[in-house]
């Protein structure tokens, strides 16, 4: 049996569901009724929303993701290892280790300075140019290269934060232990600062998925560039909605659970 | 010879001098409970005492021996000073034993098999035995300061600090935290206690200094300081104190 | 400054074109002038400079031809830039036709309309002569084991991978400039552009850079021809059909061919 106040809150809950259902169908209908009725409409669903082109050319974007997961995939680690060496070098207070400080401090100012595009550029025809055998001037390792050094000073940032936002009764607790610098940041610091920048981590990861697309720019054709042949063999923009769906299929998963991390952690904090 | 003493400590931060000049002996299994008002610098005392804080003038002698040597390895004496705080600090990624078993197995270079018998023997002895998988935010705040105790104490040391360690508890949960110290006192443990319970420490100290403006007003036996203070601040102090208790 | 000089030589030349042909009469998209779109930039031998104003380069002069026989005099032509993108997106265009280069292929003509063609390119193989020098051949069989590159919005593409059929997939980028680097960064051996654009590139932009041979033009399947891009059902087309039939038939065509792409022969066909 309900109390007076579940019962009333019950009927709340259901009022305010009704109106939120209702009126987003309002809008989609709106949307879906209307949108056809626009003058331009036919062209533009012939180029962008074309059945017959989507189907053609869906198997081949999906193949061609592959190239963007697996460029993911080997990038990740890398940035996850470098952001979190520059992270440290920033925290060492020795003054004989002063230059590696200011490095990382520069290096961060650049990266996160600089879009991405241009990084890979520079870096992805500038290195090689210089006149590396193959394989190394492959635009596989030095757009690989320009993605990990961009995103790690990003990643850096955010264990940079998370180290900073570890108490400080922590390193004094340690301290009073007796534990080295070394072992306190190792197994006191880090364990639980990496543990709490997760979600922005996340955020960050979802990002680099994305821009993985910009290595097309240098010779890979992953599904940007591939969704680019398409369209210019078939003079149709379908293939980008369907790139941009393979993109959804991912991203949006991904962001709701970096969502939930972050939701769950403020949840164990207050 | 006193295990640990101070001579004229002075420590400041910035502009402020928190402690002006102590004075302070501890003999061997000595308890010395430091009372005082707050901001009267006796938790800046105890981090001085384990060179957490570098101290601006005076001498600290471990066994007369200065160990506040500006560019002295702080490492070995706090291996041999061990510390307990008001908000415990246990490590929250870490279990109960983990905790405990992290000091001895990074200073002494011992595996966990084989400290692991002097801990679980140590939980046990602080009614903690079926605790030690917990991690700190599924124990209570009495058990995480009695696994804070259990922490400093598996790095064997030979004197304790405790820094208002029962201030943070609810009520009912401080008799077992006190309880874990006279275990201690009895079983002959050298220790410094910063502490607001009054009536603990008429019980149980050997030596009881009141500190008021970052120097030792007045020191002696609990049964003097307690029924007969010398002077007027101090007696002002208690009787605040205790009617507030 | 170069602009009004040369509209002020092109006058009394036009003047007489003017009343002779009306069938674009109020077709444009601003009665009595002729928008024309090119690439930004617009590459040599297309464009001169990339200032198609100056007649300089076989699309700049196709274009003007195709508007003075569609009646226009040269000071009622002007010039806009445009992408690919934006020249296939739907909507109204910014331009009465564009060209550049843009191979006529069934596909597209579902979303645009296309001239009859002004021009037949062979399809040529760039590469440099450290390539050459490791024993890269103009036979097919040869080509096959090169590391590829090509421009992924042109027709080189499907002809890479359907005629040459590389070993190793190859590299695809946004434009010329960008196919040029990755050579320059040694990361492809060859590319494959049209002939007037693979000359130039070899003899200007790459230090050493070869045309290593070319395919037939008029490859019975597939030709690759360039045409006018106009929106679909522009009723323009029509007119800009009968003037580049007339220019073909009375031998204009072939003599701007002549004038601006007559590098293109001497080099080997590729079998």
């Amino acid at each position: 049996m309900l109390t007076r106040r579940q019962q009333y809150e019950a009927r709340v809950r259901r009022r305010a569901m009704l109106v939120a259902g209702g009126s987003t169908l309002a809008v989609l209908l709106a949307i879906v009724v209307l949108v056809p009725f626009a003058p331009g409409w036919p062209a533009v669903k012939k180029s962008f929303f074309n059945a017959e082109v989507f189907a053609d050319t869906f198997p081949g974007l999906l193949n061609a993701f592959l190239l963007d997961v697996a460029i993911f995939a080997w990038s990740a680690p890398m940035i996850f290892a470098l952001g979190l060496v520059v992270a440290l070098m920033r925290d060492v207070r020795a003054p004989a280790a002063y230059p590696v400080r200011l490095f990382a401090i520069v290096y961060t100012d650049i990266f996160r300075g600089v879009p991405v595009i241009l990084v890979i550029y520079l870096v992805g025809f500038g290195i090689p140019g210089l006149g590396l055998p193959r394989p190394w001037n492959s635009p596989y390792v030095w757009g690989t290269v320009a993605l990990v050094l961009t995103y790690a000073a990003y990643v850096a940032e955010v264990f940079r934060t998370g180290i900073e936002g570890i108490h400080a009764s922590q390193r004094s607790a340690a301290a009073s232990l007796g534990l080295t610098e070394a072992d306190t940041m190792r197994f006191v610091i880090l364990p639980q600062a990496i543990r709490k920048v997760v979600p922005a981590n996340m955020n960050l990861f979802i990002a680099l998925q994305k821009d993985v697309a910009l290595l097309s720019f240098i010779g890979p054709v992953e599904i940007f560039r591939q969704a680019g042949v398409y369209k210019s063999l078939m003079a149709n923009f379908t293939p980008y909605v369907g790139a941009a769906l393979i993109f959804l299929a991912i991203t949006v998963p991904a962001t709701r659970f970096a969502d939930y991390l972050l939701a769950k952690q403020m949840k164990a904090r207050s | 010879m006193a295990r640990l003493e101070a001579r004229g400590l002075v420590k400041s931060f910035g502009a402020t001098t928190v402690c002006r000049g102590i004075d302070l002996e501890v003999a061997d299994g000595e308890m010395v409970c430091l009372i005082g008002a707050s901001g009267s610098g006796k938790s800046t005392l105890l981090r001085c005492l384990n060179l957490l804080e570098p101290i601006d003038d005076g001498v600290i002698l471990l066994d007369g021996e200065d160990i506040s040597v500006p560019g002295l390895d702080p490492l070995p004496v706090r291996r041999r000073i061990g510390m307990v705080f008001q908000t415990y600090n246990l490590f929250p990624h870490m279990t109960a034993a983990e905790n405990a078993m992290l000091a001895p197995r990074r200073a002494r270079g011992v595996t966990r098999e084989e400290i692991g018998p002097e801990v679980a023997a140590l939980f046990e002895r602080f009614g903690l035995a079926d605790r030690m998988g917990h991690y700190p935010d599924q124990l209570s705040g009495g058990q995480q300061q009695r696994v804070a105790i259990v922490r400093a104490l598996a790095m064997r040391p030979e004197i304790m600090l405790f820094d208002e360690i029962t201030s943070a508890l609810d009520p009912e949960l401080v008799g077992e935290v006190l309880d874990a110290l006279r275990d201690l006192r009895a079983d002959g443990m050298t220790m410094v206690l910063a502490t607001h319970e009054m009536g603990f420490a008429r019980e149980l100290a050997d030596k009881v200094c009141f500190l008021d403006g970052g120097r030792i007003l007045e020191e002696g036996p609990p049964g003097e300081v307690f029924a007969s203070p010398r002077e007027d601040r101090t007696r002002a102090f208690l009787r605040r104190v205790l009617q507030a208790g | 400054m170069r602009l009004l000089l040369a509209t002020l030589i092109a006058l009394p030349v036009a003047g007489t074109a003017l009343a002779q042909n009306d069938c674009a009469a109020g077709l444009t998209l601003e009665d009595g002038t002729l928008t024309v779109a090119t690439g930004n930039p617009a590459y040599f031998p297309w464009v001169i400079d990339d200032a198609p104003e100056s007649k300089q380069g076989f699309e700049a002069a196709v274009a003007y031809a195709v508007a003075n026989a569609m009646g226009f005099s040269d000071d009622q032509v002007t010039w806009v830039r445009s992408s690919f993108d934006e020249a296939i997106q739907p909507g109204a265009k910014n331009f009465d036709f564009n060209l550049q280069q843009y191979s006529i292929t069934p596909e597209r003509d579902e979303i645009v309309d296309f001239s009859a063609p002004y021009y037949s390119a062979a399809m040529a193989v760039l590469t440099r002569q450290g390539v050459v020098d490791g024993g890269a051949a103009p036979t097919l069989e040869g080509l096959k084991g090169l590391l590829w590159g090509a421009d992924a919005n042109t027709t080189a593409v499907p002809m890479l991978t359907e005629i040459v059929a590389p070993e190793k997939a190859p590299l695809l980028y946004g434009d010329n400039a960008d196919v040029v680097e990755a050579m320059k960064a040694n990361q492809i051996d060859a590319a494959l552009f049209d002939l007037p654009t693979a000359l130039y590139l070899a003899a200007v932009v790459l230090d050493d850079g070869v045309v290593l041979g070319q395919f037939p033009a008029e490859r019975s399947e597939a030709p690759d021809q360039f045409g006018l891009l106009f929106e679909e059902g522009n009723p323009l087309k029509a007119c800009a059909d009968a003037a580049l039939d007339k220019l073909r038939s009375d031998g204009t065509l072939a003599a701007i061919e002549t004038e601006w792409l007559s590098q293109t022969t001497g080099v080997p066909v590729i079998e």
